[in-house]
């Protein structure tokens, strides 16, 4: 993301969403659509919560031996005729693709979604090396023309609404197209076609990486993933070493719980299974595979407080039901991966000090909890995550005082009694119809927007004595 | 058979801010024959040091906490969340100190949440309250989906022969409180919390229920200030019928 955004602190980017009326609309239909359409899926799937369980445990279990499942996975891929690359950066990974590129001669590249691919800001890389990346999911290649980022992990474009996309299709397209999903739909159809055939190298991420048989497993809804892996003469596939599984039974499980939590459909439209490049008297596929294992922070998480993110899924089901995601929209988060689960992921991948105000961006409802399909316990992570900022005082110091000066006084029942006192004094020039109003300091961010209810005349414990 | 004793965890809003809301709980409880009592040295439960990432803190109240209710059979709480505290994270938070892990681990055991209290415990299905009108019930997110109750509150209110209980659309959404979080993000926790009262008033309840100061709190103050008719009132006001006019 550019550092630009990110000199504006977060609570600003935040206060901007709020005030963007046409992301308000986008985000509350879409999310309230994603919620429904989550919940009948599992309403009419009995097996889905053992499922959900299992899928959790073989992630544990796949995590304790994360080395021997790659190693697994590359010998696989290899002996399919596939090239593996390991890269411990994103800069790394960067260099790789670059290197194919320019080693083949490639000018252009078609992409299917993938946030790996935006971790490593891989299309700005491509750019800048003279190679046209074009993205060809219909929500990446609408905020591609835009020129922004996904603010959502399975709907990049869920910020903006079809009027917007109708006027972007227009004036970038030349046309004047109508606000028709429908339309806008063949417009971009049309315009990805001829795309997909000058196109020398397919890049794509992967849902999962199945050890045993060497299989590199996207799942789409739109087709153009069958496209990209299988025009192009080269198919790249960038994937987290997180991603890979065990077997092609485990991979069952995956695909029965991760489409219902997505958008509430039993499978995909598409899942495309890709085992190497073209062989030997097959017609169709590239003549090389490549697939790419990005560590970038990942595998140092592995005994860490934050190991639990490396099961996500990326199925985005957190965003949605998230109260404070459905107001502010991905890109005030100010990374790639947005909502509860990119908190965790930013502080993972950028570390803990670029999540200092991000970590404090949840009510800890545990709406995210119930509805992740690994059951990633998100809210406990981001307390913990909380108390790494404190211990690496990256907490704000003045923060930390008040905290442990609010300890001394629940440490001690004669200090709370007298500082009910205190406040019962000190109120009382803002007391209004028994409601305080535009309190002073940190508590005018609560009466801005709230009325608070004074230090009772009484407390409860002076009131006690009476009910005896 | 010997009355039932209670112990009342007050929690510090519960304390401070919405004493009439345990003066209700007293008065309900008396009324249903439990022998309550108040421990004097009690404070807080130490959420909001928990959750903002101070858990050396915390611990050092929870092992206070832990000692205030050492003796009593049950302990009662006004706020899912305290309860959900003391319940969930109270052992973990003491867990390198074996005998105050034990004694904590007995306090979850013996700790419930009000409306918990009332089914589990005293087996209460009808509540003798002069109570009338349109109501709606709000799921506070930790005793929603911290401990999972959903149908204790709302069975005691249907206990109540005067109460007409209408569903809250989006009632287990959370209402944008979250403690330190409504005032380190007060915008975003005020969007939030316009959706849920716009829910609300859609109703047509005449009082908005909820089983947790920090949601009333929250709720409550958006209603006053947007001059609402509504009354975001504690379940417990309900029950023993004192809803202030």
């Amino acid at each position: 993301m550019s550092d630009a955004l990110l000199r504006t602190p977060f609570p600003e980017r935040a206060g901007a969403a709020l005030k963007d009326t046409f992301l308000q609309e986008a985000l509350t239909i879409a999310t309230t659509k994603f919620i429904d359409l989550r919940k009948e899926a599992f309403a009419g799937f009995p097996p889905g919560e053992a499922l959900r369980d299992r899928a959790r445990a073989i992630k544990e279990a796949t995590l304790q031996h994360l080395d021997v499942h790659l190693e697994r996975l590359a010998d696989s891929v290899e002996r399919l005729g596939g090239i593996v690359h390991w890269a411990a950066t994103a800069e790394e990974a960067r260099e790789i693709v670059l290197r194919l590129a320019r080693d083949r001669g490639v000018r252009m590249a078609v992409k299917s979604k993938s946030m790996a691919t935006e971790e490593i800001d891989l299309n700005e890389a491509l750019e800048h090396a003279g190679i046209t990346p074009v993205e060809t999911d219909l929500g990446e290649y609408i905020i591609q023309l835009a020129h922004e980022k996904p603010s959502h992990i399975i709907a990049p474009a869920i910020h903006k609404t079809k009027g917007q996309v109708a006027e972007l299709f227009s004036r970038e397209l030349h046309g004047a197209f109508a606000a028709d999903p429908e339309v806008l739909t063949a417009v971009a159809r049309k315009a990805l076609r001829e795309k997909f055939l000058q196109a020398d190298m397919g890049i794509t991420g992967a849902n999962f990486a199945v050890a045993d048989t060497g299989t590199v497993v996207l799942v789409t809804n739109e087709g153009n993933g069958r496209m990209v892996t299988s025009l192009p003469r080269i198919h790249v596939a960038l994937m987290g070493i997180e991603k890979v599984i065990p077997s092609m039974s485990d991979l069952v499980v995956f695909l029965a719980i991760l489409a219902r939590s997505a958008t509430g459909q039993k499978l995909s439209s598409y899942t495309t299974l890709v085992r190497g490049p073209r062989r030997a008297g097959e017609l169709e596929g590239p003549e090389e595979f490549h697939l790419i294992l990005l560590d970038n922070g990942r595998a140092r998480q592995i005994a860490s407080t934050l190991r639990e993110a490396l099961y996500c899924l990326r199925c985005g089901a957190c965003l949605n039901v998230c109260p404070v995601y459905r107001q502010i929209g991905g890109h005030a988060y100010g990374y790639t991966y947005p909502g509860p689960i990119g908190i965790l992921l930013t502080a993972m991948l950028k570390g803990n000090g670029s999540v200092r105000e991000l970590a404090h961006a949840s009510s800890l409802c545990g709406a995210c909890k119930d509805v992740c399909p690994v059951r990633i316990d998100i809210p406990r992570m981001l307390v913990e995550l909380r108390e790494h900022l404190d211990r690496e005082k990256i907490a704000p110091w003045s923060e930390r005082m008040v905290f442990r000066a609010f300890r001394r006084l629940l440490l001690s029942p004669a200090a709370f009694r007298l500082s009910a006192r205190a406040g019962r004094w000190l109120q009382r020039p803002f007391v209004r119809a028994g409601r305080l109003r535009g309190l002073p300091l940190l508590f005018g961010n609560w009466t801005r927007t709230r009325d608070l209810p004074p230090v009772a005349a009484r407390t409860f414990r002076e009131r006690w004595k009476e009910l005896g | 058979m010997a009355p039932v004793r209670a112990a009342l965890m007050i929690t510090c809003l519960g304390d401070v801010f919405f004493p009439e809301v345990g003066v209700a709980m007293v008065r309900l409880l008396r009324g249903l024959g439990v022998d309550v009592e108040f421990p004097e040295g009690q404070t807080c439960c130490g959420m909001p040091l928990f959750n903002s990432g101070y858990h050396h803190d915390a611990a050092q109240v929870a092992a206070r906490t832990v000692k205030v209710f050492e003796r009593t059979e049950h302990v009662v709480v006004p706020s899912g969340s305290c309860a959900w505290m003391v319940k969930t994270e109270y052992p973990g938070l003491l867990k390198h100190d074996p005998l105050l892990r034990a004694a904590a681990e007995s306090l979850a055991r013996r700790t419930r949440e009000l409306s918990q209290f009332l089914v589990e415990v005293l087996g209460v299905t009808r509540i003798d309250s002069p109570f009338e009108g349109k109501v709606t019930y709000h799921d506070s997110c930790h005793l929603l989906r911290g401990l999972g109750e959903s149908a204790a509150p709302r069975g005691l209110l249907r206990g109540v022969p005067g109460v007409d209980l209408v569903e809250l659309p989006g009632a287990d959404q959370c209402c944008g409180f979250g403690g330190s979080f409504s005032v380190r993000l007060p915008e975003v926790s005020s969007a939030i919390l316009d959706k849920k009262l716009a829910n609300v008033e859609a109703t047509g309840a005449r009082c908005l229920v909820a089983c947790d100061a920090g949601c009333l709190m929250q709720m409550g103050g958006g209603l006053t200030r947007r001059g609402s008719a509504v009354k975001a009132v504690h379940l417990a006001q309900v029950l023993s019928g004192e809803v202030p006019s």
